[in-house]
């Protein structure tokens, strides 16, 4: 016991075993990312930003039909519905989301029977003031239109597993 | 009585029950579509099959069924019915496939969703996934007016709105037509339908191929605070459940009240409600320099004070078609405190005087006693427009026992068929002194109904002896020597919520006090200083001369147009008021929301101007009104109940002298959507006003 304490100590070998140790990480590729420059993968399943949809055609999705208001666990979500003026279809004339409320939970994606209302991968909304993380239906849908495209995919990429 | 087995336990029922009657009673729950309490039995939608033993071996439409239809067994035991066997399940799964074969997948979209019967009954008793891949049928879309919107790819033919409309509205604009695939749901000519109770068939429904139009996409069931109410459209007083979301009466929906309403509640009642957030006095106003100008409540209160105080008792008060029994007692106070005694209720020449019994002005048989009536007079009512619900019944009465009805008045389609007699007063003096047919049948009568309408008691260019007159004709019909023992059939049908509570509590001319009538000419020639309309809308505003005209109320109508104060009030769904029915029922309203701006209830801005008066009423909350009201006045604490007038009154009453020639009557409701301020708010009355005014026009 004595001995090999002492063997240790004369040969550095904690020294030369840390030694190696850094100099591996030294030259391993490294972890960090360098955000925001860089980014971390996401997940399809991500429940990020929310965004209101369109169909292709550019039609909105929502048909005002409140399930994702009823469903919503922090009632963070107000609607208020009635007949659109040029065609008397069920549209929402208001579709708010208290961000501040909201815990991201995707209950009302799941509630969504258009796929109108979706969660985003979008993480990076942080704002200055409680005022903008108020975000009513223009925001909602500009937010759809800025991310359609990932939006899509993402649905794509879990439509087998629902 | 009959004895049946229902899921093996034992049960004792009358033996016209149907089978699904039975199930019932014994607590078994059987799903249905078609089938309605009130309606006939049609037996078309399948959806309440059941197995039976003592009947044929396969399922059997137990609303079709009678308990007498099944035999006992061999050594007498009783038939038996089971409603949660495999055949049972697998009939209704089966029928519940087929129902919704047709059916488009459009719950989101569709307003009956959270209160559809198919949506539910699909989750409790159909299969979870559809083996149905072909195309749905499509169906065209009708219109039927603007208050009923129709979709009609969700309609599953149950016909329970045709049955309403033929057999309770008495209108035979709705039929199914085709058949199988082709059957159709129509109103044959695309026109609006023309029934008072057309609002119905959207609580009928089962689904949502009828819903309403005004409603159309607003609200859904689960987020509106229901609130329990009464109905203040009319004298008959309808229970009624008001859904408000926020501070938003969203919508009014019937309650079911077999003394009153049964389950149906007029369109007026149903679609008011979108002048309960239109034309409404949210602040109160002063006149300054000849035109209206809001300002605070203490001034409007100083100005209203500084005049009553200059004017001595040369005061009046008029109360409105929907003022609560609170208000006007606080104001009969109020002036009583100042000495005068011009308070009314009535409307202008009324014939029913202060010193008249309790029953000269009740429908004293009651509006379920119609149904045990044998023989029917109307005098000047035209109940289709004044009480449709009310008329409703007496349809459902003819339809049951085919009883005589005559008509004294202006002639009208009421849905059911009358025999005319006559224009007018001479017409009921002349029946009344037994000339004609129809004054037999109503000697031999043993339950005789003599409805006067207020349109025959208020003459407001012959005065009151016209309607004292007769009232005491009518009186003396109603106490024919047959007449069965305890039965009083004269029935006055008010038309306006606040009449009774008013006169119950002597909001009539008292203390040397003058009629409404009397206090607007007296306003006119300068002998009246202050005049005070409690939400009195319906008189001659431009009568009132230079008089100091204060108005309390909801909704800026004639009588706020006129007045120099307005103090803004509340309406029925924002208060709780007492009311009595035109049975002398009385009944509360309950508040769903709050008065906008800053109106306050009407009892307190009344309290409260006591107050600055320097006369203070001795009460300061609600509670302390009402018991100072069921001290003085102990029938209006009896809820929901009748304390009758006596059967006595008759022969009093019958035995005024009579005076009048002639006189003929005309009801006091010419629109009926538009018959108080509220209505007149609304878009949605308009609306139907002016189509139904359309038509009448076209018609004639």
């Amino acid at each position: 016991m004595r001995v090999g304490q002492v063997v240790n100590t004369l040969l550095l070998r904690e020294f030369v075993s840390a030694f190696f140790l850094a100099m591996r990480y030294f030259f391993s590729p490294k972890p960090t990312v360098n955000y925001p420059f860089e980014k971390g993968p996401v997940s399809p399943r991500f429940r990020g930003e929310h965004a209101l949809r369109r169909y292709p055609n550019g039609e909105e999705r929502c048909i005002a039909c409140k399930l994702c208001e009823a469903i919503c666990p922090a009632q963070a979500i107000t609607i208020e519905a009635g007949p659109r003026q040029n065609d008397g279809t069920r549209r929402t004339v208001r579709y708010d989301i208290d961000m501040v409320k909201c815990i991201y939970c995707g209950f009302c994606q799941e509630a969504c029977p258009v796929d109108a209302i979706v969660e985003g991968p979008n993480f990076e909304f942080a704002t200055e003031t409680r005022e903008e993380l108020y975000f009513n239906k223009e925001r909602l849908l500009a937010n759809g239109d800025r991310w359609e495209r990932e939006l899509a995919s993402n649905l794509a990429a879990d439509a087998p597993y629902r | 009585m009959a004895n049946i087995k229902v899921d093996g336990q034992l049960v004792e029922v009358p033996d016209y029950y149907t089978l699904m009657q039975a199930a019932e009673a014994a607590g078994a729950e059987i799903p249905r579509f078609c089938y309605h309490d009130r309606l006939s039995v049609a037996g078309n939608c399948r959806m309440c099959l059941v197995e039976v033993k003592g009947g044929p071996p396969k399922p059997q439409a137990s609303c079709a069924m009678s308990v007498k239809d099944l035999r006992p067994g061999p050594n007498g035991e009783p038939p038996e019915m089971f409603t949660n066997t495999p055949m049972v399940k697998k009939a209704r799964e089966g029928v519940m496939e087929f129902l919704l074969i047709n059916h488009p997948l459009d719950c989101p979209i569709c307003d009956q969703g959270g209160e559809c019967d198919l949506q539910d009954q699909a989750m409790a008793y159909g299969v979870s996934g559809s083996r149905f891949f072909e195309n749905k049928r499509a169906v065209e879309d009708k219109y039927m007016g603007p208050l009923i919107k129709t979709s009609m790819n969700r309609c599953i033919h149950c016909t329970r709105c045709v049955r309403f409309t033929t057999e309770v509205a008495g209108i035979s604009e709705l039929g199914l037509l085709g058949r199988g695939e082709d059957a159709e749901i129509t109103p044959y000519l695309e026109r609006a339908l023309t029934s008072e109770l057309q609002g119905n068939v959207i609580d009928l429904c089962p689904v949502g191929a009828l819903t309403s139009k005004p409603y159309a996409f607003h609200a859904r069931p689960w987020e509106l605070s229901k609130t329990e109410s009464i109905d203040v459209m009319d004298a008959v007083g309808s229970a009624v459940r008001v859904d408000a979301r926020g501070r938003e009466v969203m919508r009014v929906l019937p309650r079911v009240n077999e003394a009153i309403n049964e389950e149906w509640i007029s369109d007026k009642t149903r679609f008011h409600w979108d002048g309960l957030k239109t034309q409404r006095l949210d602040r109160p106003y002063v006149r300054k320099n000849g035109r209206l100008q809001s300002t605070t409540w203490d001034e409007a209160f100083a100005t209203v004070a500084a005049r009553i105080k200059q004017a001595g008792n040369r005061v009046g008060a008029i109360a409105g078609d929907l003022s609560a029994v609170e208000e006007m007692y606080a104001l009969k106070g109020l002036l009583a405190s100042i000495g005068s005694g011009m308070t009314d209720v009535r409307p202008a020449m009324s014939g029913i005087d202060p010193s008249m019994p309790r029953s000269a002005y009740l429908f004293n048989p009651t509006i379920a006693g119609i149904e045990e009536a044998d023989a029917i007079l109307i005098i000047g009512a035209n109940p289709r427009r004044e009480a449709a619900v009310l008329n409703a019944r007496i349809r459902k009465t003819w339809r049951a026992k085919g009883i005589p009805v005559a008509v004294i008045g202006e002639q009208a389609d009421l849905t059911y068929p009358y025999e005319y007699l006559g224009a007018g007063f001479e017409t009921l003096a002349d029946l009344a002194a037994g000339n004609g047919a129809f004054a037999n049948t109503l000697a031999n009568a043993q339950r005789p109904l003599i409805i006067v309408g207020e349109g025959a008691v208020s003459h407001a260019s012959l005065g009151k002896q016209a309607g004292r007159d007769t009232i005491a004709l009518a009186a003396k019909l109603a106490s024919g020597a047959n007449v069965a023992e305890g039965w009083n059939g004269f029935a006055l049908l008010h038309n306006a919520a606040s009449r009774v509570g008013g006169l119950d509590i002597g909001f009539v001319p008292h203390n040397g006090g003058v009629c409404s009538a009397d206090q607007i000419a007296m306003a006119g020639r300068g002998e009246l200083d202050v005049l005070i309309l409690l939400g009195a809308d319906e008189y001659d505003t431009s009568a009132m001369g230079n008089a100091f005209v204060v108005y309390i109320g909801s909704h800026g109508d004639k009588g706020a147009n006129r007045a120099d104060v307005i103090l803004p009030g509340a309406t029925y769904t924002e208060k709780s008021g007492t009311y009595v029915n035109t049975e002398g029922r009385v009944q509360v309203t309950t508040r769903a929301v709050f008065p906008p701006g800053d109106a306050k209830e009407d009892w307190a801005i009344i309290r409260a101007l006591s107050g600055v008066i320097g006369q203070p009423l001795p009460y300061n909350s609600l509670s302390q009104l009402r018991s100072a009201i069921y001290a003085e006045f102990p029938h209006l604490a009896r809820i929901d109940q009748i304390t009758p007038g006596s059967v006595g009154d008759l022969a009093t009453l019958a035995g005024a002298a009579i005076k009048t020639q002639s006189a003929p009557y005309k009801s006091r409701v010419s629109d009926f959507y538009l018959s108080n301020p509220i209505a007149r708010a609304s878009a949605v009355m308009a609306e139907c006003a002016a189509m139904a005014s359309g038509m009448r026009q076209a018609a004639e």
